[in-house]
């Protein structure tokens, strides 16, 4: 185990698997020389060559499309959005190529392909470039979603993206690059995809969350111990598959759920799995199942305009203790 | 809309606490997470701060007053929100200022119930919890799966959720009570409340005491020695797949009215007599050393317990009675039995018996023959356990029942068949509706 934040865990993941296999590059705007937008990538230029980390044009059609070609062809490519805002110019190329060409052309390509993107709000980038567009891209049946909330996830999770022959969009928000935490340093560490955890026990209630959330509800967990009661946090990690096994068990012992989750409520994750809490557990359900979630407006630019629209650790201790109370 | 504050649970045991003082006067503003009152408990003082946003519309409680958890204790309206004294009273369940002390608004009436339906604002937007239920009493799920489990009437049980909705701790509280009550209808499902240690004193060792036997006891004592000293037992035990069976039994028991509800037991009874029907050699005697007497009639006897002993209650032609007539049956001439008022036909005649300590959570037991009857079957609890069906670790609906035949009259392989034609019945009851 070592120390470590976010940004170098996924760092140091991208590295072990560049080394381990000649298959993998990468692709992206300022991946290269500058060694990335949010520095994930430096050093990798001079110790890989500029044909495995590759700079490109402004064009994030030509990035999809081409890594996607590259995969069709037996290579590993990790294309890299700088935010996932610029995923929308790409998104025939996600959606009708990356998530389809397996299954349309019956198993004759395989698509060992991972898009990173960088989600989320909070950094005073305006309503074009602070969404939280998450749960769109789960959507799509054939596109693996991936967001990790702690570093040991972010490293163990991009691992088993980048050995995975599936395409994967592997989501980090901007705001946890600095969030620190012990990470195995074991080369082959890897967290599987499509598996929910349980990252605090607690029999009180259950707060499910996902990415920057996760480390939220863990505070506000904290928060509510104080008050005695006990929070479980379970972190989804994977929006697609969603594995909501560990949700379940966790709503028949508390009953209680709120689900917290950086974009917006309309159509959102929490949506989603509160559909699936009512469906597989209906009998178990004591008080309603509330979300928590961001103010549905564009992002405001003001910083203080912008916190409040985003939901914070506050937002969900007081929805448990509405759910408690209810 | 406006939403009711009441008295917060600040600790694992906290069942009341004072307030203190108000923070936030009638008339404030309030913003959500904001510092409305100072609650004292019994090991600190504690601010409570609002789950809502609006203006505080009216205190339901002086500065002093004394509150068990989730009492009402403001009520904070949305902006611009009028309320009047009746809907703030309506929406409290009836209890104004004066009245805080209830624990919680009564469930049979929520604010809206004095509208009709089609009185109301169209549905759109509205809040599904502002809808009154079906049957009217609001509950969570849970909790009408956990009165369900315990047979309790939610009418009966006090909801402490918003705008009275029952929750699971309510269930819980009201189970509870059954229990210290000891009340009759819950202690059946829920067990009988501890007895009191009166007649036990720590260190005090009582004399022994010679009591006199009951006629009943007498007979009891007589009648099994002899059956289990002279008759010679053997005992089968058999697993049955009850899951089928209690899905149909709920299904039906939705039918049918208060009194005519179907127990397990009326399930076993009537696949029990079909069965023997099959089997004449199970529902015989011994006529002398060299005759068995097949009987006509299928009567299947019922043990029940009953003060100071046991009692078999018959259910006459059990083969040719529908569900419903032997449950009626059993349950009248078993009341009877309880009561001591039990007339001579009631326990007279039975041909073959049944003895079920299911209620008893028993796993599995052997009864003794009751003579001169060739059989007893010994039913245990309907319980989920892990199971193995189609290859899958499942969690499956499983009943023990263990025969004991009396080996004058049968042998091994025809009572295991007899078994075998028990699980046909129990396994696939709709079998016993045809």
């Amino acid at each position: 185990m070592a120390r470590m934040t976010m940004r170098e865990a996924i760092s140091k993941a991208l590295w072990e698997e560049m080394e381990r296999d000649e298959r993998v590059f990468i692709m992206g705007e300022e991946v290269g020389v500058w060694g990335g937008a949010y520095a994930v990538t430096k050093g990798f230029y001079d110790r890989f060559g500029e044909k495995r980390v590759r700079d490109t044009p402004i064009a994030e059609a030509a990035i999809v499309g081409g890594a996607i070609g590259a995969a069709m062809t037996g290579a590993r490519p990790i294309a890299e959005l700088m935010t996932i805002n610029f995923a929308f110019v790409a998104m025939d190329h996600i959606v009708n190529e990356a998530a389809k060409l397996h299954y349309m052309f019956a198993g004759q390509f395989k698509l060992s392909l991972v898009i990173r993107a960088v989600s989320g709000g909070g950094r005073q980038l305006a309503a074009t470039h602070s969404q939280t567009p998450d749960a769109i891209f789960a959507h799509f049946p054939g596109l693996k979603v991936v967001s990790p909330g702690t570093p040991a996830d972010a490293k163990g999770l991009l691992k088993s993206a980048i050995r995975s022959d599936d395409p994967v969009l592997f989501i980090e928000n901007a705001t946890l690059y600095q969030t620190k935490g012990e990470v195995p340093e074991d080369e082959d560490y890897l967290e599987p995809l499509g598996k929910s955890k349980v990252q605090r026990e607690g029999d009180d209630v259950t707060i499910v969350a996902y990415s920057k959330m996760v480390p939220a509800a863990l505070e506000a967990a904290k928060r509510l111990a104080d008050e005695g009661i006990e929070a479980e946090v379970v972190d989804l990690r994977s929006l697609r598959p969603l594995d909501m096994d560990p949700v379940i068990a966790s709503f028949k012992r508390t009953n209680r759920a709120v689900i917290a989750e950086e974009g917006w409520r309309s159509y959102g994750v929490g949506s989603e799995v509160s559909a699936r809490i009512y469906e597989l557990a209906f009998d178990y359900v004591d008080a309603p199942v509330k979300r928590v979630a961001q103010a549905e407006v564009p992002l405001p630019y003001n910083a203080r305009l912008e916190q409040l629209a985003l939901p914070q650790t506050e937002d969900i201790y007081h929805a448990v203790k509405e759910v408690i109370n209810g | 809309m406006a939403d009711v504050v009441t008295m917060p649970k600040l600790g694992f045991d906290m069942a009341e606490g004072t307030l203190v003082r108000w923070v936030k006067a009638e008339g404030d503003p309030v913003e959500k997470g904001e510092v409305i009152a100072e609650i004292e408990t019994d090991k600190a003082t504690v601010e409570v701060e609002s789950s809502y946003q609006g203006v505080m519309a009216r205190h339901l409680a002086g500065e002093g007053a004394e509150l068990p958890v989730n009492a009402p204790i403001a009520v904070v309206a949305a902006e611009g929100e009028e309320l009047s004294d009746e809907e703030i009273d309506a929406m409290v369940g009836g209890t104004g200022a004066t009245k805080a002390e209830k624990p919680a608004p009564k469930a049979e009436k929520p604010a809206e119930d004095d509208k009709t339906p089609e009185e109301k604002p169209a549905p759109a937007g509205e809040q599904a919890d502002e809808v009154t239920p079906a049957g009217g009493v609001r509950s969570s799920p849970l909790a009408r799966r956990m009165a369900e489990d315990h047979n309790i009437q939610l009418s009966k049980v006090d909801g402490s959720g918003p705008q009275g909705r029952i929750v699971k701790k309510d269930i819980e509280a009201y189970l509870e009570s059954m229990r210290a009550a000891g009340r009759e209808e819950a202690a059946e499902k829920v067990g009988k409340a501890l007895q009191p240690l009166t007649a036990f004193t720590p260190g005090e060792i009582p004399e022994d005491e010679v009591v006199a036997m009951s006629r009943l006891r007498q007979a009891i004592s007589r009648r099994m020695q002899d059956s289990n000293q002279n008759f010679p037992h053997f005992y089968l035990t058999r697993v049955y797949k009850t899951g089928a069976l209690m899905q149909l039994r709920k299904e039906l028991n939705q039918l049918l009215p208060e009194e005519d509800k179907l127990s397990v037991n009326d399930f076993i009874l009537k696949a029990v007599a079909l069965a023997l029907r099959q089997y004449p050699n199970l529902n015989a005697s011994i006529e002398d050393e060299s005759h068995l007497r097949h009987h006509g009639h299928v009567n299947v006897g019922v043990a029940v317990a009953v003060e100071g002993g046991l009692m078999t209650v018959v259910c006459k032609d059990a083969d040719q009675k529908p569900l419903r007539l032997i449950g009626r049956e059993v349950r009248e001439k078993a009341g009877r039995a309880r009561d001591g008022k039990v007339k001579p036909e009631d326990i007279e005649g039975s041909t073959f018996s049944v003895s079920n300590l299911g209620m008893f959570g028993i796993d599995e037991f052997a009864a003794i023959i009751n003579p001169p009857e060739a059989g007893i079957l010994a039913v245990s609890a309907v319980q989920n356990v892990p199971a193995v069906e189609d290859g899958e670790l499942v969690i499956a609906s499983r009943m023990k029942a263990t025969l004991s035949a009396d080996h004058r009259v049968t042998d091994g392989a025809e009572a295991a068949e007899f078994m075998a034609v028990l699980a046909e019945y129990l396994e696939e009851p709709l079998r016993l509706l045809v």
